[in-house]
């Protein structure tokens, strides 16, 4: 019978159970932050229970960390627990990136960057966007918190096989239409719950063609579409990334004839297939209260259908027939574990380059990792943003959802690369527009969308 | 986990779609390091006034005739976005038992599975008779039949036989799962290394 890579990986990882039922998953790699992992130690503890495999757990602090002063944490509750995070990873001799580390960054960055995430592995996190180190051809899924704390003890994970959905991305995308540009338009036209109940895989020429850090953007955003896993197939790109990095295997060579093994036999093996042609894609950007709100830049804003899109146009002061030319933006957001990467801030960069954004707005450029900064600082992409007008942050989750002091004021408009337009999300009130990081960037200069693929590039 | 078995309570219809864990319960309150006193806080922007904080008399759930119910009847997709434990905990701290929507989050849906509450899925049909029903009457959701009843009417929903054990019996998933901790280590074994 065909097999999906899904499958392949999956059947690899049973301990026990039946098809069609709960079966137990082992799981290779635990990622761990402090929101989400405070009461799973806790219920270790009030039940004196061990972490299994501490070697097969890593931690980090990204989601509360400010972005300036980072060790003049204010907000007393953030604090503590970052400092319960650290506690708690020492107390069971679980590696951590703390604050300040130069591995630190939001936990779906720095897994890759660390060479921690690799093809064939189940991987979870307490974080939705777990889903982007499917970009390595691995199983990565987020889950809560009753979870993590099971992983802990068990190092497996009860989980029912979902079904599987094949993406098939084919084409050539125009210059200033990015990954994000084609995870928008699927979930723009799929709808916010095409892949519940599905591992999502993206295949075809114009993912063989993108780099990791594009499949990872694609990757990431698939839980907005209701998949909480999404994949690609491993290739030399794949093990090209992974070669040298800190955790990487020492035997590569051993390593990639085993992960060449993680491959989908034929698109039959999917229980679905999508097609998705991208010669015509435009840029994306979102005006409502869900991923799935969004049109291409030169299209207007849809009629309203349900209550869902009447309370939606309320929340974001907008109207159907509008265009996204016509969003008032005063605040700017590029970063997250979505589009928070080196290559992301390149293509801002170029944007900026020499350019200065509209007076009044509110610009905030925060890398997905310290590694990250410190990369981009050495390329001179700090001077370019900071002669641009924007402010350049230290690394972590900041206003994709607010956690930390940097909020979207009410009221105001926000271009982010972030990855949840939901209301509030960025600060009550909020007003988010999601866009890739060169549609973000020109919005900066102007104070409004453009499309970029005629005005810029 | 408490055990469940056949609840029999008042039902707080909130028939939108797509409500996110972010609406359920937002950011600013998942900074704490405990599991309960989320319920307060449920679905918090829309409980609230913006500016006062004061409780909106507009919102169900500030309605008096409906603060004692335990069932909450909704739209599809309920629970998706951020995997947040903390959405499971605010309805369950907030007193409900059990919530019934067209379809949830995958990461929603296991979450429930682990802090006793229950989420059925049925048709859109059967919830907007449900979501009808007047404030001071019950139904009951009665997990061994898998049935939803009320007065004529009578829903049957599936679940799991797996959850639907550990929901009548309240058990422990890390106490189930030690049970295979042989088999665990002897998958561990087998485990390429490549270094």
């Amino acid at each position: 019978m065909k097999k999906t890579m899904f499958d392949k990986i999956w059947h690899q990882h049973v301990i026990t159970g039946e098809p069609g039922e709960p079966q137990l998953i082992y799981v290779d790699l635990q990622l761990l932050h402090e929101v989400t992992s405070p009461q799973a130690f806790e219920g270790l503890r009030e039940k004196n229970r061990q972490v299994r495999r501490p070697d097969r757990n890593f931690a980090t602090m990204d989601h509360n960390v400010p972005t300036v002063d980072i060790f003049n944490i204010k907000d007393l509750i953030s604090k503590k627990q970052i400092e319960t995070l650290a506690k708690n990873t020492k107390d069971f001799g679980i590696r951590l990136a703390g604050m300040g580390s130069k591995d630190q960054g939001i936990v779906h960055v720095i897994g890759p960057q660390l060479g921690l995430t690799q093809p064939g592995m189940v991987i979870v996190c307490g974080d939705s966007h777990t889903a982007t180190h499917g970009a390595f051809g691995s199983i990565a899924f987020g889950i809560g918190t009753s979870e993590v704390e099971h992983v802990l003890a068990t190092q497996t994970i009860w989980q029912t096989k979902p079904k599987t959905i094949g993406i098939h991305v084919h084409g050539k995308l125009s210059k200033g239409v990015y990954a994000k540009d084609i995870i928008m338009g699927i979930i723009a036209r799929e709808g916010v719950s095409f892949g519940t109940g599905y591992a999502v895989e993206f295949y075809g020429d114009t993912i063989r063609n993108m780099n990791m850090e594009e499949r990872m953007t694609l990757c990431n955003m698939v839980i907005e579409g209701g998949a909480k896993m999404g994949s690609i197939q491993p290739d030399q790109t794949t093990f090209d990334y992974i070669a040298d990095r800190k955790y990487a295997p020492g035997n590569m060579e051993k390593a990639v004839s085993y992960w060449k093994q993680f491959y989908t036999d034929s698109p039959d093996a999917f229980d679905k297939v999508i097609d998705f042609s991208v010669n015509e894609l435009a840029p994306f950007v979102s005006w409502g209260t869900n991923p799935g709100m969004a049109v291409p830049i030169d299209q207007p804003f849809p009629k309203i259908k349900n209550e869902e899109d009447k309370k939606a146009y309320e929340y974001v002061g907008l109207k159907a027939g509008e265009k996204a030319n016509q969003i008032p933006i005063k605040f700017v957001f590029f970063g997250s574990c979505t589009n928070g990467r080196l290559s992301d801030l390149i293509i801002a960069a170029k944007v900026l380059k020499n350019k200065h954004i509209k007076n009044g707005i509110t610009a905030l450029v925060v890398p997905g990792s310290r590694k990250i900064k410190e990369k981009a600082e050495k390329i001179g992409l700090d001077k370019i943003f900071k002669e641009a007008g924007c402010e350049w942050r230290e690394p972590g989750c900041s206003a994709c959802l607010g956690m930390n002091p940097d909020r979207v004021p009410a009221g105001i408009h926000c271009a982010s690369t972030s990855n949840r337009n939901f209301a509030g999300r960025q600060g009550a009130g909020s007003r988010t527009h999601l866009a890739s990081p060169a549609m973000v960037a020109a919005a900066a200069i102007h104070g409004r969308f453009i499309d970029i693929r005629k005005e810029i590039i | 986990m408490k055990k469940i078995t056949t609840i029999n309570s008042g039902v707080i219809p909130l028939m939108r779609d797509n409500i996110d864990t972010d609406q359920i319960i937002p950011k600013q309150f998942l900074k704490n390091i405990l599991k309960s006193g989320y319920g307060r806080n449920l679905f918090y922007d829309w409980r609230y006034k913006a500016t006062s904080k004061e409780a909106n008399p507009d919102f169900i759930l500030n309605k008096p005739e409906y603060k004692q119910a335990q069932i909450l009847v909704t739209g599809e997709n309920f629970g998706c976005g951020s995997s947040r434990e903390h959405a499971v905990w605010a309805l369950k701290d907030y007193g409900f038992q059990v919530v019934i929507a067209g379809s949830y989050s995958d990461i929603f849906y296991m979450n429930s599975t682990k802090n006793g509450l229950l989420a059925i899925e049925l048709p859109k049909k059967d919830r907007t008779i449900l979501a009808s029903i007047p404030a001071k009457e019950k139904i009951i959701v009665d997990l061994p039949r898998q049935q939803v009843r009320y007065e004529k009417y009578q829903f049957d929903f599936s679940i799991n036989p797996l959850w639907k054990h550990k929901f009548i019996n309240g058990l422990d998933d890390i106490a189930i799962t030690m049970n295979y901790a042989k088999k665990i280590e002897a998958y561990e074994k087998e485990i390429p290394n490549f270094n």
